[in-house]
């Protein structure tokens, strides 16, 4: 792996991202409260470009009429279908658990947590060397 | 001449048209941007009354989508105005971007169709469609029109659809799915003998504001209750075209469900085949089970595609339906878009993409 | 009158003895067989009023359509399925059924007035109770509400859970609004609490037009949009959270078709993903919801038997668990006694038959493990 300087890191404001092109690849690059993370800008759904997504919190609810926002900017919402990735994971919500519940398995808990699935963006190591942004691909 | 030389040889000049896009969704810079199509009257009209369809809220759609304007987000202009507006930024990220042979514009803005006010509806109606020419026909040769119809004014309608006819770059004529009565009934049929005598194909976008709750169960919370009961909608026009006897009295006539996906198309021929065979009596006039008329009169556009799990199964309903009834479309600039490289998850032989992606098409609008 | 039935059908392609019939309709009563089950202000003023007189037939399923009457199971007068003789001969003895739960479709679950529904469709229940469970012990009942005042409803259901014979709670397809709104939830809390299932069945309240875009002109198109409706019921009851509110819940759609599902699943599941925000407390794919809370009565089969069609649909619903053996007497759904279609084969059939209905329906499950340790 390589380390390649991507951005300066004032250059990205917090909340906003960016598309760069590291190793020929293209890279969406965002700022999540001065963190800086980075995921292959193609959404693993249908191509669309990551970089140029809302970027959101985590909408919950324990039931429904009931409403939680956490995480705020975390996510990011492909700008085409609205799929939703964790921007420090790649990896997606909204996606059917792995096991397949039988039937009037009234023991799955209610209101649990997203199930993490299959769709996953492709993330990369970043860091800050100075006033830099520096992505390891 | 020798052996390899004949194996060379091309067998057919290359296609017309390789990629045809069924639905495009143009849109104004600002609502003024009408103005020069409307009378002093209608502008005025429309600055103090505004339009008054039959819904309760008057400058929005009844629910909410999840992004603003119901388009993806990277599909603003940048050079201002809403995604669909602009001229140059379609044609660089879409025209150009997909390399689209044929671009089929379906006008929704302003609710032509749904306006109560009935000399409303026409100016908007006339207006819109004299719109396409001047913004995107005239200059744009890849970009064809719909000729926006007020259904619930059949002669108005058809004094539209006649003015219109001879402008080839008119390749369809609009109606929504959503109206007063189901589209079937015979106070309708003037718009489709008008339809057949010029040769010109109907198309049934998604939407229409006809007054009545937006599911057969009533008015749904959410939008992804509203957003499937297109489907729905869908289904009970295809019902009233089929038991009124449309395509009996019109067998020449041809149709297409746009932005409604397509999976849901088999099923529903069972269904109603199973139901006419029971209840043929009450129908004479239907000589055939619904699903023949089904099969030869009307054809779906593939948006949004389906993505069942395993893809695979998608074979069977292709099969069911035909592939030569599926019209590709992206529905540009909406959120739900489908990109002609990525959108079908399953093989498809090269005859069948020829057909699906512009053959279909081409029969359908008569391109050939 | 057996011997005659069964001789004139050939041995259906699979066999139906021993199932459990999941829909069958006595046919509805008259009023004026409603009235030794109302008291004493509704037995006067109906008969002031004439309502003892009246037909509460509804327009969505008219009693003598061909849809609604098998040809060979009309009755010489009044209306198929209306004497125990009757269903006895026709629908339990030559299918050889077990078990057959009775869904009476009447008018008084949807009249106006809250406390005039309220009063006939307990009269309903109390008539069904007296006249056709009391005496032939295969049949079953669905205790009727009109949906439309939950508080109602639940009194209603309430005062009939002591009655085992009752196995389910009934309610229209159509109503006021779709039925995941909240308004309904005090009728699925109740049939929760009671381990009974909630039977949505076709038909409905008619009191909005059954399509968006307006009034079908033919029963025949009508009828087909009941199916639809059945497609937005879902998407309700699961968009609103029911599940997620009342997990102990099980429903049971009644004459909606199942061939659609598939196609149902794979749009809900896809539009979810976009749109989860809205509705964060669906936390699973909308398919995986319905297969677990869910169930269909088998009739209609909408599919070309002759066909890979059948077969093909089952795998892409992929839930064995899904379909609930039904004839639909006296509606004309199949010939014969061929209520099974071969292409379900022995297995799947079986279970259809028998293994779903015990396990979506306790009290039935109650009864058969009593029989079992006789």
């Amino acid at each position: 792996m390589a380390r390649h300087v991507v951005a300066k890191v004032d250059e990205l404001d917090t909340g906003k991202s960016k598309l760069v092109k590291v190793a020929g690849r293209d890279i969406a690059l965002f700022n999540v409260k001065g963190e800086f993370f980075a995921i292959a800008n193609r959404c693993p759904h249908e191509g669309a470009d990551l970089c140029r997504g809302q970027m959101v919190g985590l909408a919950e609810s324990d039931e429904p009429g009931q409403y939680r926002m956490t995480r705020h900017g975390e996510l990011v919402r492909c700008p085409w279908h609205g799929w939703e990735f964790d921007i420090r994971t790649g990896k997606s919500w909204c996606d059917p658990a792995r096991t397949r519940v039988k039937s009037f398995d009234v023991s799955v808990s209610k209101g649990g947590a997203l199930a993490e699935g299959p769709y996953q963006a492709e993330t990369f190591p970043v860091s800050i060397d100075e006033d830099y942004v520096v992505v390891e691909i | 001449m020798s052996e390899a030389q004949t194996l060379e040889r091309p067998v057919e000049a290359k296609a017309k048209y390789n990629l045809i896009d069924c639905d495009i969704h143009p849109s104004m810079k600002t609502p003024a941007e009408i103005h020069p199509y409307l009378s002093q009257r209608w502008r005025d009209h429309l600055a103090t009354y505004g339009g008054h369809t039959r819904q309760g809220l008057s400058e929005t759609l009844s629910h909410p989508r999840m992004v603003p304007e119901v388009s993806r987000v990277d599909s603003w202009p940048p050079a201002g105005g809403p995604p669909g507006s602009d001229l140059p930024f379609l044609r660089e990220q879409h025209l150009d971007g997909l390399g689209i042979d044929l671009g089929v514009l379906v006008p929704l803005r302003f609710n032509a169709s749904g306006q109560r006010h009935p000399d409303l509806a026409v100016a908007l109606a006339v207006a819109i469609n004299d719109w396409q020419i001047g913004k995107f026909l005239e200059p744009e040769p890849r970009l064809r029109g719909s000729i926006i119809a007020t259904q619930e004014d059949p002669a108005s309608a058809v004094a539209e659809i006649n003015r219109r006819a001879s402008d080839k770059r008119f390749l369809q004529i609009l109606l929504p799915p959503r109206s007063i009565e189901p589209l079937g009934k015979r106070r309708h049929w003037p718009i489709f003998e008008a339809a057949v005598s010029h040769n010109l194909p109907i198309s049934m976008h998604v939407g229409g504001v006809g007054g009545h709750q937006a599911t057969g169960a009533g008015w749904p919370s959410y939008y992804i209750e509203e957003h499937h009961s297109q489907v729905q909608t869908m289904e009970a026009v295809i019902a009233s075209l089929i038991f009124e006897g449309v395509f009996e009295q019109f067998p020449q006539l041809k149709l297409s469900f746009v932005e409604g996906g397509f999976s849901w198309v088999p099923a529903y021929g069972w269904r109603m085949d199973k139901a006419w065979a029971a209840m043929r009596d009450e129908v004479p006039h239907v000589k055939r089970p619904p699903s023949e008329y089904l099969r030869e009169n009307i054809w779906f556009t593939t948006q949004p595609m389906e993505e069942p799990n395993p893809a695979k199964n998608l074979t069977d309903t292709l099969r069911w339906i035909g592939t030569d009834r599926l019209m590709f479309s992206t529905d540009y600039p909406h959120w739900d878009f489908d990109d002609p490289r990525y959108a079908f998850k399953v093989p498809l032989t090269a005859d069948e993409k020829a057909a699906i992606f512009a053959g279909n098409a081409v029969n359908f609008y008569g391109l050939n | 009158m057996n011997e005659m039935i069964r001789s004139l059908d050939s041995k259906p392609a699979l066999s139906t003895v021993g199932a459990i019939d999941c829909d069958l309709h006595p046919a509805s009563p008259a009023t004026a067989a409603l009235m030794p089950y109302l008291d004493e202000y509704w037995r006067e003023t109906f008969i002031m009023r004439g309502v003892d007189r009246m037909s509460l037939a509804m327009t969505a399923s008219p009693p003598r359509s061909p849809i609604n009457v098998r040809s060979d199971w009309k009755a010489k007068s009044g209306f198929a399925g209306d004497t125990l003789e009757a269903v006895r001969a026709q629908a339990l003895d030559p299918f050889g059924t077990r078990l057959a739960i009775c869904n009476v479709l009447n008018g008084a679950m949807i009249m106006h007035s809250d406390d005039m529904a309220a009063a006939l469709c307990g009269a309903v229940n109390e008539w069904l109770a007296r006249e056709w469970l009391d005496k032939e012990p295969r049949l079953r009942g669905s205790i009727i509400v009109s949906a439309q005042n939950a508080d109602l409803a639940v009194a209603e259901i309430e005062k009939r859970v002591a009655d085992n014979r009752f196995v389910q709670i009934l309610i229209l397809a159509q109503n006021d609004e779709p039925l995941g709104r909240r308004r309904y939830w005090p009728i699925y809390e109740a049939a929760a609490r009671n381990r009974l299932p909630v039977c949505i069945h076709a038909g409905g309240s008619n009191r909005h037009a059954p399509t968006a875009t307006g009034w079908p002109s033919f029963f025949v198109e009508a009828y087909v949009a009941q199916g639809s409706i059945f497609e937005s019921q879902l998407l309700s009851l699961v968009a609103e959270g029911v599940f997620h509110k009342v997990p102990d819940l099980k429903v049971v759609c009644a004459e909606s078709g199942f061939t659609w599902l598939p196609s149902f699943f794979w749009r809900a599941d896809k539009t979810w993903r976009g749109v989860r925000a809205e509705t964060p407390w669906v936390t699973e794919q909308p398919s995986d919801i319905v297969k677990r809370h869910v169930r269909f009565t088998l009739q209609p089969v909408e599919a070309p038997l002759e066909t890979d069609a059948l077969t093909r649909t089952l795998e892409h619903v992929d839930c064995d668990d899904i379909l609930l053996f039904s004839t639909d007497y006296p509606h004309a759904q199949f010939e014969g006694l061929n209520a099974l279609p071969a292409a379900l084969g022995e297995t799947l059939a079986r279970k259809i038959m028998i293994g779903n209905p015990l396990a979506t329906y306790p009290r039935i499950a109650a009864d058969f493990a009593k029989e079992v340790a006789k």
